[in-house]
């Protein structure tokens, strides 16, 4: 499929993002111009205050969008509302400060004449200040248009809609077509939207009065009337990451397995485990062992109907390093089925939250299983352990390290937070590393990138999975999976602990129950 | 007409102007003469209450100024300053117009009252009236500033150093159309500068501050030949004798002038109350030797036939005896 396809069969959700990117820069534009306009009027007339004034919209302006998003969280939740916000507030400094700098830089002696013959201060500022400042006040304007329309992309991620939801699906998804397909309209929206600024500047001096009016009017009408609903209660909505909807085995494959209907928005994966905590929304796709479980209070469904593939973790280890140091199997043996997806959550949670070394993790998780650790460095390293870059990975690395380095006489080294699986399993097959610890449905997708047929008629099963990518490794790339640890790291759905057990809901298809009945 | 009764501005405890008073008939001119920071622009935005007063009254055709709306009060004055702010986004016609339509004129009176004022001021206003104040020359400037100031036929108008900003050539030639302005002659002025030539030119009393004091008030021939201080002889120092053949007459020094009189054709006449500078001038660009001047009352009697020469004979002896 080439990109003029794409768009042909997607115009109808290229059209809809549009029109809610637009709908999101000109609602939060009119409300920063009706504003951010008496805002800077307001500062030529009280200037002791125009420094701090200016600082602190400054400072909002400095604040990194996503931050932003963050912070508006528990205040306004999820949705166009802090979408809303977060534009208008963005869109802030360039028009307050342009409205006070424009007003400002006109001539004294202009003003001075004003009030010579008699002009009050409301005509001097309507005949005379605003007319003159209209360029420098338009420039603010424009900038802050597309400062907006590039802000709204990452709208996106908080479930608001517009051009970002095909940006970050496309990005999520390694889809370039898609990716263009949110950015060029994105960027022709921007354009498009300065020149209409552009001409409109020349019509506006007539204007300036009944815009003056206008401003008074949405300051006290249709502010509060965004605003206000964002606190009322919402329905049972489910938050997803922009890949988790997009892939065929993420919601739309959900849906059909357990009949799951769910009232959903798009959010950032980062603002997801938020949004729930803060009850915006009621529902997540998280990982199972993710340290925010714990930190959030939060409760994994049980996955009864086993629709999420299986990604239990075993160390991945070269045939060659097997066959040189024997002793290897019979030390992972040790490990074999001893982390539950808990402890494994407990481990992230305390490197993740907690703030503690990996290795202290490590070490304490040992300790605890009743296996001494001793440090017995050699210079010369024996086996080389390498980790993907993220805490999971650090920790069952120091692990391993310390497992091998206690029980055997071999010397390891750590070459861990290589980024991906692509750079591991490379690092792997040329030598540079002799083990790490990956995940059996990567394994069967990414590294052996199992056919359909296969992957559908044993994917169910854990069981069948580790034989299956087992064997082929050992096949294909003379590469030994040792036994799994345990965990299964897999997509799951969760809730909050306190909704859950009031609810009685364990498990998925409880929750679809729970759906289905209060329709 | 107008009257200044112990004006005083403070501004953060300095004294800016302290307890000034002076007061103007209907049709006269005051100047307020001083050099920089000597208070005479705060005197004068405190008569349009651009500056509100510490303390002091003043008093317009009777009326305290602080019983009006400061808007109202300066829609009932003419303005002029020196760096003019004519409106950038205004025509020619609309900065004329502006306070007639503050005043909510009839639009057709506008019109015809702008009309008159660009001819007035000498600027047709076929070619004026829709131009920008971005394409006219700095003297075309003012003198539409002059005529905003006049468009609502105010019977007070303020000068802030109105000339200050034109070329020495252009300056002089506004000069001379301002004092020979017919609709001006009715105004009571009252116009602040530093240059003590404008002073003497077109005012009919002066004013001397300075360190917000007023050091004298009087016509300028008070001020050069009867100085009440050092300060006021210093400060006219400089230009001591072109201001003394400035500020008198050929009436003033006709006693001193011989009665023999001169025989022969005279080549120009002049009225007796003539500046005797103005009279030096003029004889002394006739390029013939000892040319004969005639003298005339104002109607047209001829009073006396005499020469340059004895003119300024008259004049030495006149000043000597002033200065005594």
């Amino acid at each position: 499929m080439n990109f003029i396809e794409f768009i042909f069969t997607h115009q109808g959700e290229i059209i809809e993002q549009t029109g809610e990117h637009i709908g999101l820069t000109v609602v939060a534009l009119a409300i920063a111009v009706f504003l951010g306009l008496p805002l800077g009027i307001m500062l030529t007339r009280y200037k002791k205050f125009s420094p701090s004034v200016l600082g602190v919209i400054g400072v909002i302006q400095t604040i990194p969008s996503v931050a932003l998003l963050g912070f508006l969280l528990p205040l306004l939740g999820i949705g166009v509302t802090p979408a809303i916000v977060a534009l208008f507030l963005y869109a802030l400094l360039p028009i307050v400060r342009n409205t006070y700098t424009g007003i400002e830089e006109v001539d004294p002696a202009v003003r001075e004449a004003a009030r010579g013959m008699g002009m009050s201060d409301l005509q001097i500022l309507a005949n005379v200040e605003l007319p003159l400042a209209v360029p420098v006040i338009f420039a603010g304007i424009r900038t802050a248009t597309v400062i907006n329309v590039g802000v709204a992309t990452l709208c996106a991620l908080i479930g608001a809609g517009g051009l970002g939801a095909f940006i970050f699906r496309g990005i999520a998804l390694n889809n370039v077509y898609m990716i263009l397909a949110g950015a060029i309209p994105a960027a022709m929206l921007a354009l498009f939207l300065d020149m209409i600024l552009g001409l409109l500047q020349k019509f506006i001096r007539p204007l300036i009065k009944p815009i003056l009016i206008l401003s008074s009017l949405v300051v006290f009408v249709i502010i509060p009337f965004i605003i206000v609903p964002s606190f009322f209660v919402h329905p049972f909505t489910a938050g997803f990451t922009a890949e988790f909807m997009e892939r065929s085995d993420g919601y739309p494959g959900l849906k059909k397995h357990y009949n799951l209907s769910l009232n959903t928005v798009e959010l950032d994966p980062g603002l997801m485990y938020h949004a729930l905590k803060e009850k915006k929304v009621d529902v997540i796709c998280g990982f199972s062992t993710d340290g925010r479980i714990l930190a959030f209070k939060l409760k994994v469904l049980k996955d009864d109907k086993h629709y999420f593939p299986p990604y239990h973790v075993a160390p991945l280890v070269r045939g060659e390093t097997l066959r040189k140091y024997p002793v290897l199997r019979e030390l992972f043996s040790k490990l074999a089925d001893v982390i539950t997806d808990k402890k494994m959550t407990e481990l992230n949670f305390r490197v993740d939250y907690k703030k503690e070394p990996p290795s202290q993790v490590a070490k304490d998780f040992l300790t605890q299983m009743g296996l001494e650790v001793i440090k017995n460095k050699k210079d010369k390293a024996d086996i080389i352990i390498g980790s993907k870059n993220f805490t999971e990975q650090y920790i069952l690395a120091y692990i391993f390290e310390q497992l091998i380095e206690s029980y055997s006489d071999l010397s390891v080294e750590l070459k861990t937070g290589l980024a991906g699986t692509k750079i591991c399993f490379d690092a792997l097959i040329n030598e540079e590393i002799d083990l790490y610890p990956e995940y059996t449905g990567t394994g069967l997708h990414v590294i052996l990138k199992a056919e359909k047929e296969i992957s559908n008629t044993i994917l169910r099963d854990e069981r069948k999975v580790y034989d299956f990518v087992k064997k082929e490794s050992k096949k294909r790339y003379d590469l030994e999976w040792l036994q799994p640890l345990g965990f299964n790291n897999t997509y799951a759905l969760m809730m909050r602990e306190s909704q859950a057990n009031e609810l009685d809901i364990e498990t998925i298809s409880e929750l679809e129950y729970f759906l289905n009945k209060n329709d | 007409m107008i009257e200044v009764l112990n004006l005083t501005k403070k501004f953060n405890g300095l004294t800016a102007v302290d307890n000034c008073s002076f007061s103007l008939e209907k049709g006269e001119t005051l100047i307020l003469l001083g050099t920089s920071g000597c208070g005479k622009t705060t005197t004068l935005k405190m008569i349009n209450r651009l500056i509100e007063a510490t303390s002091g009254k003043v008093f317009i055709e009777g009326k305290n100024i602080q019983d009006q709306k400061p808007e109202d009060l300066r829609k009932q004055i003419g303005y002029v300053i020196q760096s003019i702010g004519l409106f950038p986004h205004y025509t020619v016609e609309q900065n004329v117009a502006i306070v007639p339509n503050l005043l909510k004129w009839d639009k057709k009176q506008t019109v015809s009252r702008t009309r008159e004022l660009l001819e007035l001021v000498g600027l047709p206003p076929d070619d004026f009236l829709k131009r920008k104040p971005e394409e006219l020359s700095g003297g075309q400037q003012q003198r539409v500033g002059l005529a905003r100031a006049l468009a609502a036929d105010p019977s007070v108008v303020l000068f802030d150093e109105p000339f200050g900003a034109l070329d020495p050539i252009t300056r002089r030639q506004i000069q001379k159309e301002f004092i020979n302005m017919e609709s001006l002659l009715q105004k009571t002025m009252i116009l602040v500068t530093h240059d003590v030539f404008e002073a003497c030119e077109l005012g009919d009393k002066i004013c001397l501050m300075n360190e917000g004091k007023i050091k004298q008030i009087g016509t300028a021939k008070e001020l050069i030949f009867s100085p009440h201080d050092d300060f006021v002889i210093n400060f006219f120092q400089a230009n001591r004798f072109q201001l003394e053949l400035m500020v008198l007459t050929v009436k003033d020094i006709m006693e001193a002038i011989p009665k023999k009189e001169c025989k022969g054709e005279a080549v120009q006449d002049f009225y007796e109350d003539a500046r005797i500078l103005d009279v030096l001038e003029a004889m002394g660009n006739i390029p013939q030797k000892e040319p004969i001047l005639r003298i005339k009352s104002r109607d047209n009697k001829k009073i006396c036939q005499t020469t340059s020469e004895r003119i300024m004979t008259a004049f030495y002896k006149k000043r000597a005896k002033l200065l005594q």
